[in-house]
């Protein structure tokens, strides 16, 4: 049990998948499909079930990294690592868990080309498990570029009317802000001469170094994540994307910028991340402040979810730069719950959409009349947004602002403000399509969830409901981790200082 | 004393000896037996070339002969097998074109043996003289090759374009080799080195400068890339796979043979023409190619991009450098050569199509053939986990290593452009519905397209006795 490389196959236990459907699944006939959606559900659920064992096996006691693997890889230059330590593991697990939702999400939704479909998804699996495993700067690099490729196609082959442009844009803006971090990949192998994540984590860059650095890190965090201005590329690709390629984008993806944040920004440059600090806050409540007016004025449900998904992602950067243990923990926290809730209102308006085929707002109205057990997730969900005590929601909105109460009391008076804007269109969001009298025709032969439905969205809501009230299983695994990254960076801002007096 | 004429030692260069005999005598073969045999001579050709392989890589003999004018060493063991390599799939990607354009003449293999062995001797020339006599072996049997569609008004202007330009280039390339040799008194490699290390004349820099611009037309460097696209589209399309692999390679082994041997001691005078050539490579790849619809011309603009990208490289100078350039042209090959198999089967009645719009849809037509075409094309706009990107994090990793922070910021964002246009092949076969199938591919082309589609694809997986070879090789220049 100790000399197997669990990481190594939960993330590529989806590949074999994919290789599965690739090479031994012919045909299009129904029959082919249906195995194509059941080979892939059984994966995606394997895959599930053994990341459990991760949590199961996690010493939170220890704030450094477990399960490593290391192994040779391209001759030197760069290495096959992978561990986890108590900031990543969580993501592992919420990509495995959201996965067999999107594989069943799309049961019947997706009728063209099951195949590419189901292969497409499971690489996609591979790719951003090992986003959180990898303990290598190349590796890591290779897992977060690579998700492009798979994330294009489904945009692009099975999304909505504007397709093209939209895969295009997603594509060429995460390119364009990544290959900077390349470039800051190299630099960081050539000073410190070990492309390792835990060395590097201990090695002092150079503070002129640390400012360029940062800056080329920022970049691709920035745009993945989206922060304010470089955001414009998540509405469109969220409006077009197939209902799981929404689910996956809002609930993983956009985790990876938050998550590079923790992992490279913060700790390896902490002088740089103090510099910037303020710059973050400014984004980040710019981001939500502005973003959520945006949602306010939007017609079509999914950009109105997509944009209170950036100003959601406002909070998370504003929480991890403050470098105080609540503010960090928020911000994971935050990450966390939002991929559950943001997934869960993509499939929201995903079972409203395979009914009536139209994501405008308008034609919707009254759903309550027919859809009542609808009506209810929805609400579940709607009030999570909006971070009503109770939901996972606002614990991570809560601690996020304590964290920056502590540091600047102006950016926690702007960010609570936003609470307040979501509240806003979340709510009238769920007024205009649920509640109201049944008025237009179109709308009175929808039926209720269901049982694949339910079966997507009741584990959802148990688990919004579930961290809500009770957080600390979540809060144990990452404290210990979160505690080490916020000393070591005060250390290393510690040690700057007094080097700098002394110098004077 | 009476005068001893020695004999000098063969056993270094029994690749070329072979191919120079066979070619020679598949000539007198087809001369006799007309034009019916060119499907033997084809045949007999890849196992020259495959046998040329074998003495290269075991029949030893590292070493130099000819005086110091011809070198045998680990670098020149390793391009020539590559460049044997991608001739012997040129020639093999040929037949079925070859069976059903009517085209089934048994010089055109002879004449890619001769091409090979003129790049064979360029590889291993250590001497301006061998240079420019291995330089114009390959030279003229390409000029040939693409006027080799006698009665095509396109193909014939492909040529004589070819000829023109070409012919230009290496009196270029003479005049610089004349001004170096004024200026050092020497023609060998390591005897101008010596010279040039007590300092440098500056009509020397003038001479270096002319010699650089011969070797960048055969690279299709810009701001000497003008025939590339017209060549590239006007020559048959197995012509144009072989122009697109094999000589780069071997100008590009030239190039790098003369600037790390020769011009060692001024690295900082040519290393600035480099990342100038490069940069104006990758800029000029990556724009001009967004406009073109026929997907020779749009191959020609990525190859123009790609060896601006070798040359980041080749402008650190150092021996990471080297090695990166190396593996660079190992993956280009198999990315180069798999697109091009792809489009020798785009034909429709008959005819061969280069419209990049009939795409549309092939991967409802053919999903295998879009799928392998679709990974190439992410691997040409080098995203990972394909073997491109692992090509321009090498070369990039030389650069940052060299603190050529400009040229490498240059180079990333010039990808990014460049991956749009890549990218416009995969939406259109991915993305729009199908107008018309193509006919069926032939087997070979199916071969060749599996293998590189495999190779782009599992890289990563086996990847490290390439980087390694490599390496070994890049460490004897050095």
């Amino acid at each position: 049990m100790l000399n197997w490389p669990i990481l190594s196959t939960i993330t590529f236990l989806p590949l074999v998948g994919a290789g599965i459907i690739f090479f031994f699944i012919h045909g299009d006939e129904e029959v082919h499909r249906r195995n194509m959606r059941h080979v892939a559900l059984g994966v995606t659920v394997v895959t599930f079930l053994v990341s459990l064992l991760l949590w199961i096996g996690f010493d939170p006691q220890n704030p450094g990294f477990q399960f490593v693997e290391n192994a040779d890889w391209l001759g030197g230059f760069m290495s096959y690592r992978m561990g986890v330590d108590g900031i990543s593991m969580l993501f592992v697990i919420l990509t495995t868990f959201l996965m067999p939702l999107c594989i069943l999400a799309s049961w019947e939704s997706v009728q063209s080309r099951v195949k590419e479909y189901m292969i497409a998804f499971l690489v996609l699996e591979t790719l951003m498990i090992g986003v959180f495993c990898a303990l290598d700067l190349v590796l890591f690099y290779v897992f977060f570029e690579g998700g492009l490729i798979p994330m294009f196609l489904i945009i692009g082959v099975w999304g909505g009317p504007r397709r093209v442009y939209s895969a295009f844009k997603f594509f060429l803006y995460t390119l364009l802000g990544s290959v900077l971090m390349l470039l800051a990949l190299m630099a960081m192998y050539w000073d410190a001469g070990t492309t390792s994540i835990p060395e590097l984590l201990n090695h002092q860059f150079p503070a002129s170094m640390q400012f360029w650095l940062w800056l080329a890190f920022f970049a691709s965090f920035a745009v993945k994540m989206p922060m304010w201005p470089v955001h414009t590329w998540l509405p469109d690709a969220h409006v077009e994307a197939p209902t799981a390629g929404s689910v996956i984008l809002a609930g993983i993806l956009l985790k990876m910028g938050g998550y590079g944040f923790l992992r490279f920004s913060l700790p390896m440059f902490p002088l740089a991340s103090a510099e910037f600090a303020p710059l973050v806050y400014t984004l980040s409540v710019i981001a939500i402040i502005y973003t959520s007016l945006v949602a306010l004025a939007q017609e079509d449900m999914k950009k109105l979810i997509a944009y209170s998904s950036v100003a959601h992602m406002g909070f998370v950067t504003m929480g991890i730069f403050t470098v105080t243990a609540q503010g960090v923990q928020g911000g994971i926290f935050q990450m966390l719950s939002h991929g559950l809730v943001s997934g869960a209102l993509f499939l929201c308006v995903g079972v409203i959409y395979d009914r009536l085929h139209t994501r405008k707002i308008d034609a919707y109205g009254g759903l309550v009349n027919r859809m009542p057990w609808y009506a209810f997730a929805f609400l579940l969900f709607t009030m999570a947004n909006i971070g009503l005590p109770g939901t996972s929601g606002f614990v991570g909105e809560f601690l996020t602002m304590l964290g920056a109460f502590r540091v600047n009391t102006w950016v926690a008076l702007f960010a609570a403000s936003g609470v307040i804007f979501s509240a806003c269109y979340a709510l009238w969001l769920y007024r205009r399509v649920v509640l109201g009298q049944l008025e237009k025709e179109s709308l009175k032969a929808m039926l209720d969830l269901s049982g694949r439905e339910k079966l997507i969205l009741v584990p959802l809501m148990l688990l919004v409901l579930f961290f809500g009230v009770y957080p600390q299983p979540v809060m144990n695994v990452t404290a210990a981790s979160v505690d080490n990254l916020v000393a070591q960076v005060e250390a290393a801002r510690e040690g700057a200082t007094s080097a700098a007096m002394l110098g004077r | 004393m009476p005068e001893v004429i020695m004999m000098p030692t063969l056993t270094p260069l029994l690749a070329e000896l072979v191919l120079a005999l066979g070619a020679l005598g598949l000539l007198m073969f087809g001369v006799f037996a007309g034009e019916r045999s060119a499907p033997t001579v084809t045949g007999v050709s890849i196992g020259l070339l495959g046998l040329a392989v074998l003495l290269v890589l075991f029949a030893g003999g590292d070493g130099t002969t000819f005086n110091g004018a011809f070198i045998q060493d680990s670098f020149a063991r390793f391009m020539k097998v590559l460049t044997l390599i991608a001739s012997g799939f040129a020639i093999a990607m040929s037949v079925g074109y070859a069976r059903l354009a009517g085209f089934q003449r048994f010089e055109y293999p002879i004449l890619i043996v001769l091409a090979t062995l003129g790049m064979l001797l360029m590889i291993s020339a250590n001497d301006l003289i061998s240079l420019y006599l291995g330089l114009e072996l390959q030279s003229l049997a390409i000029y040939v090759l693409a006027a080799i569609h006698r009665d095509s008004i396109r193909s014939t202007e492909a040529g004589l374009k070819y000829f023109v330009l070409g012919a230009l280039s290496s009196g270029m390339l003479l005049y610089g080799s004349s001004l170096v040799y004024g200026f050092t008194g020497h023609t060998n490699f390591i005897e101008i080195a010596n010279v040039l290390a007590d300092g440098r004349s500056t009509g020397l820099v003038i001479g270096l400068v002319f010699v650089m611009a011969g070797l960048a037309f055969k690279i299709s460097a810009v701001p000497f890339h003008m025939w590339t696209p017209d060549v590239y589209e006007g020559a048959p399309t197995p012509v144009t796979a072989f122009l697109a692999a094999a000589p780069k390679l071997a100008a590009m082994a030239l190039t790098i043979r003369v600037v790390t041997e020769a011009f060692a001691p001024i690295s900082m005078d040519w290393q600035q023409i480099v990342a100038f050539v490069s940069i104006a490579s990758m800029v000029l790849g990556a724009f001009a190619a967004i406009g073109q619809r026929n997907i020779k011309r749009l191959m020609a603009y990525s190859s123009i991009g790609h060896m601006g990208y070798a040359l980041v490289g080749l402008a650190a100078g150092t021996e990471l450098g080297v090695q990166s350039v190396i593996v660079y042209l190992v993956i280009y090959v198999p990315m180069t050569l798999g697109a091009f198999a792809c489009i020798l089967s785009m034909r429709r009645q008959e005819h061969m199509v280069e419209d990049i719009e009939s795409l549309a849809g092939l991967s409802r037509t053919q999903p295998m053939t879009a799928f392998m075409l679709g990974a190439i094309m992410f691997s040409l706009a080098g995203i990972p986990p394909l073997a491109g990107f692992f090509a321009k994090y090498y070369v990039f990793l030389a650069a940052i290593e060299a603190n050529l922070y400009w040229l490498a910021v240059i180079g990333v964002v010039m990808s990014v452009v460049g991956a749009f246009y890549y990218l416009r092949i995969v939406k259109l076969m991915y993305f729009d519905e199908a107008e018309a199938s193509f006919e069926r591919m032939p087997g070979e082309l199916k071969a060749v397209l599996v293998l590189s589609g495999a190779f782009v694809v599992a890289f990563l997986v086996f990847a490290s006795p390439i980087i390694n070879a490599a390496g070994t090789a890049a460490a004897s220049l050095f």
